[in-house]
């Protein structure tokens, strides 16, 4: 058995891990790429959003590499992505490429149901050591957003441009390279040394913007043509509403880890503005809004794909939101178009709006 | 003379406009990019200097507009920013007190809210360039009227059919059975200038406040059928002003203007570089697996700037000085 699993981010590091330490052999597919949208868009629906055009174009590449199992999460809902497993699938089964699809829905009441679901990839395997491993691969989904969140906060500062980038790769590449959960903190400590090295002024004044949206275009860069990037060399520290380890224990162990971030402090906020779930992560996303305005961030974007439902619903509320807490707000869709130019011109012009906002609250503070 | 130039390179027009130290417009050019960014600028540039007295100082130069990068290079620029902030900067020069400008050029539209001068909000269409001068250029060209004249023919409509502007290919397929069903030119013309209004202001105004005074600019503007289509829907006087279809060189003027206004010398490379050779080439990087699209611009022969790759790489190496 190879298995394989589609694109989001860095989650392969935490999915590979999780799955070689139970000596399961794993296919990761090739990085998105313009080839990948290319074989995804020639054989999705056209009114699908990106993140099944990109999904398919991952499997078709896995393919290619040998894998013929796919895990993939699944979900119920008014969002799509709850079904796209499936019918990714029967499109791959049109194509000649057969798959056997391991499908980790969420579990309705207790984690013990994603243990059952996961048994199709994890066969006999003692329950102990299957646990470990979801644990092993949760901690790894937690060290690679601690060294996600120091990037978001070292590339405004750097002092050479793309050295934060550089500095990622290598830490992650670090992390991954972990095999056992013990090795976990050395690699993560070894990472966050190479973050720390990164030559940047740490005393530069940056504007605070939040990232919130739709969970695929939030985690993957290519969807997203590198948003945090571009916002990062224009000065802007950024702040991910979303991080994988969050998403992980919120949906997959439900909230079985304490003491993290969750999903509920937007939910607990979203109210008055959206009080009931709305599909995918609608009302986390008028939650977040409020959520940041009230931290004191400078302005929020809301990415989604073309399409995309709950966010629709969302885009509409905020709106309001921004009017009565004052934040800014801006919504980028995430299409087919790789284009970079057309996304900065509105990212410059989002931060020009903020920053003039600043210069004017600071006179008015000076009074 | 002193003055500033701006330059504005959108997808379909090239625009430059020379402002004196007064901010009076003194001359303006409307030439189109017809995809060659750089070969407009340089013919827009040697159209100007004759046009200006000898002797004439340039003080600034500030670009605007998708091609601003570029024409950053080529010319020496002082100022390069975005279109949003050049058109809102123009806009609230030229009509003091202006809270909403509504702006509808080539590939792209967009609505910007000013509040006591300061943009506070805006929003530009992001998967869907319906409604845009393109839409409308290519409408024209099909029923076979000049676009200059579609405004016109469109204000003499006294009921305007009822077209689904939501997409312009719906809205083409739409405009094509009301044709057959035997309306009139005037009525159809005259319907489309209000569905695209409608769809302007429900895909790009959404949910934002418009109040007067209410600037309408972009090449669109030129189209008096969409002025009063927007009168019209918004219940307001709409104002197009006088150099509506170069408010983004304005505002890169006005940018420059300030970049300059330290006392920092100018960057400007000179009228020269209209004559000189531009050539840009792209490579795929195969370093990563990313394989970024690294675009170069050589000047007379020399590598001047290198961009496109996400790693700094190519672009760092440039500003190294060790480019091959």
């Amino acid at each position: 058995m190879k298995v394989t699993f589609p694109h989001m981010g860095y989650m392969y590091v935490s999915l590979k891990g999780m799955l070689e330490y139970l000596d399961i052999e794993v296919v990761v597919p090739p990085p998105c790429s313009k080839r990948t949208l290319d074989l995804g868009m020639k054989h999705s629906p056209e009114f699908a959003c990106l993140p099944l055009k990109l999904n398919i174009g991952n499997f078709i590449e896995a393919r290619e590499l040998g894998a013929d199992t796919i895990m993939m999460a699944g979900g119920c809902g008014p969002c799509r992505f709850g079904y796209y497993a499936y019918v990714e699938n029967e499109i791959l089964k049109d194509l000649n490429i057969h798959y056997n699809l391991v499908v980790l829905e969420p579990p309705e009441k207790h984690i013990g149901e994603l243990l059952g679901r996961i048994r199709k990839i994890t066969g006999n395997r003692p329950w102990i050591k299957v646990i470990k491993a979801l644990r092993f691969g949760y901690l790894k989904a937690r060290a690679v957003d601690e060294v996600e969140q120091m990037s978001f906060q070292i590339r405004p500062r750097e002092l050479v441009r793309g050295a934060t980038d550089r500095a990622l790769q290598e830490a992650v590449d670090e992390i991954e390279r972990a095999k056992k959960p013990e090795e976990i903190p050395f690699a993560l400590n070894r990472a966050r040394e190479i973050m720390e090295a990164v030559p940047a002024d740490m005393s530069r004044p940056v504007l605070k913007v939040a990232l919130v949206g739709e969970i695929y275009t939030l985690l993957e860069p290519f969807s997203n043509v590198n948003i945090e990037r571009h916002l990062g060399y224009l000065g802007v520290e950024v702040e991910r509403s979303m991080m994988l380890s969050q998403w992980i224990n919120d949906h997959l162990f439900m909230g079985l880890v304490k003491n993290v971030p969750s999903s509920e402090r937007f939910k607990k906020v979203a109210s008055p503005y959206l009080c009931h779930f709305v599909g995918g992560h609608g009302e986390e996303t008028v939650g977040a809004a409020v959520w940041y305005a009230r931290q004191g961030f400078d302005g929020a974007i809301q990415v989604l794909p073309f399409t995309c439902m709950p966010e629709i619903v969302a885009q509409s509320i905020l709106p309001k939101v921004s009017g009565d807490t004052g934040l800014p707000v801006m919504t980028l869709i995430m299409d087919e178009h790789s284009g970079e130019a057309g996304m900065i011109t509105r990212l410059e012009a989002f931060i020009d709006l903020l920053h003039k906002r600043k210069e004017q609250k600071e006179v008015l503070a000076s009074w | 003379m002193k003055g500033y130039l701006g330059i504005d390179v959108g997808s379909v027009s090239t625009n430059i406009v020379f402002m004196d130290e007064d901010t009076n417009v003194l001359e303006s050019l409307y030439l189109r990019t017809n995809g060659q960014p750089v070969v407009a600028v340089q013919r827009g540039l040697k159209q100007i200097s004759e046009k200006l007295p000898p002797h004439t100082v340039v003080r600034g130069v500030g670009t605007t507009g998708s091609g601003r990068q570029l024409t950053g290079i080529v010319v020496g620029a002082d100022a390069i920013k975005n279109e949003i902030t050049a058109h809102a900067v123009a806009a609230s020069h030229l009509v003091p007190g202006v809270q909403t400008v509504l702006e509808i050029g080539g590939q792209d539209s967009k609505i910007i809210i000013l509040r006591n001068g300061v943009v506070t909000d805006f929003a530009m269409n992001t998967v869907c360039a319906a409604g845009t001068g393109s839409f409308l250029d290519q409408q024209a060209s099909r029923l076979n009227i000049a676009i200059e004249e579609f405004g016109d023919i469109a204000l003499r409509g006294k009921t305007p059919v009822r077209i689904a502007g939501r997409c312009a290919v719906f809205a083409e397929s739409d405009m094509i059975h009301k044709q057959q069903m035997g309306f009139n030119l005037e009525d159809i013309l005259a319907g489309l200038c209000e569905a695209l209004v409608r769809n302007y202001l429900n895909n790009v105004g959404k949910g934002k406040e418009i109040l007067g005074p209410v600037v309408f600019q972009g090449g669109v503007a030129a189209n008096a059928g969409m002025r009063r289509a927007f009168e019209r829907a918004i219940g307001m006087e709409v104002h197009v002003p006088k150099y509506f279809n170069v408010m983004g060189a304005v505002g890169a003027a006005l940018l420059a203007r300030d970049a300059v206004s330290r006392g920092v010398p100018t960057r400007f490379k000179g009228f020269g570089v209209a004559d000189l050779e531009y050539k840009a080439g792209s490579f795929e990087c195969d370093g990563c697996p990313n394989l970024c699209e690294v675009i170069e611009m050589a000047e007379a022969g020399r590598v001047i700037a290198r961009w496109g790759d996400r790693c700094g790489k190519w672009s760092n190496a440039l500003a190294a000085g060790n480019c091959s």
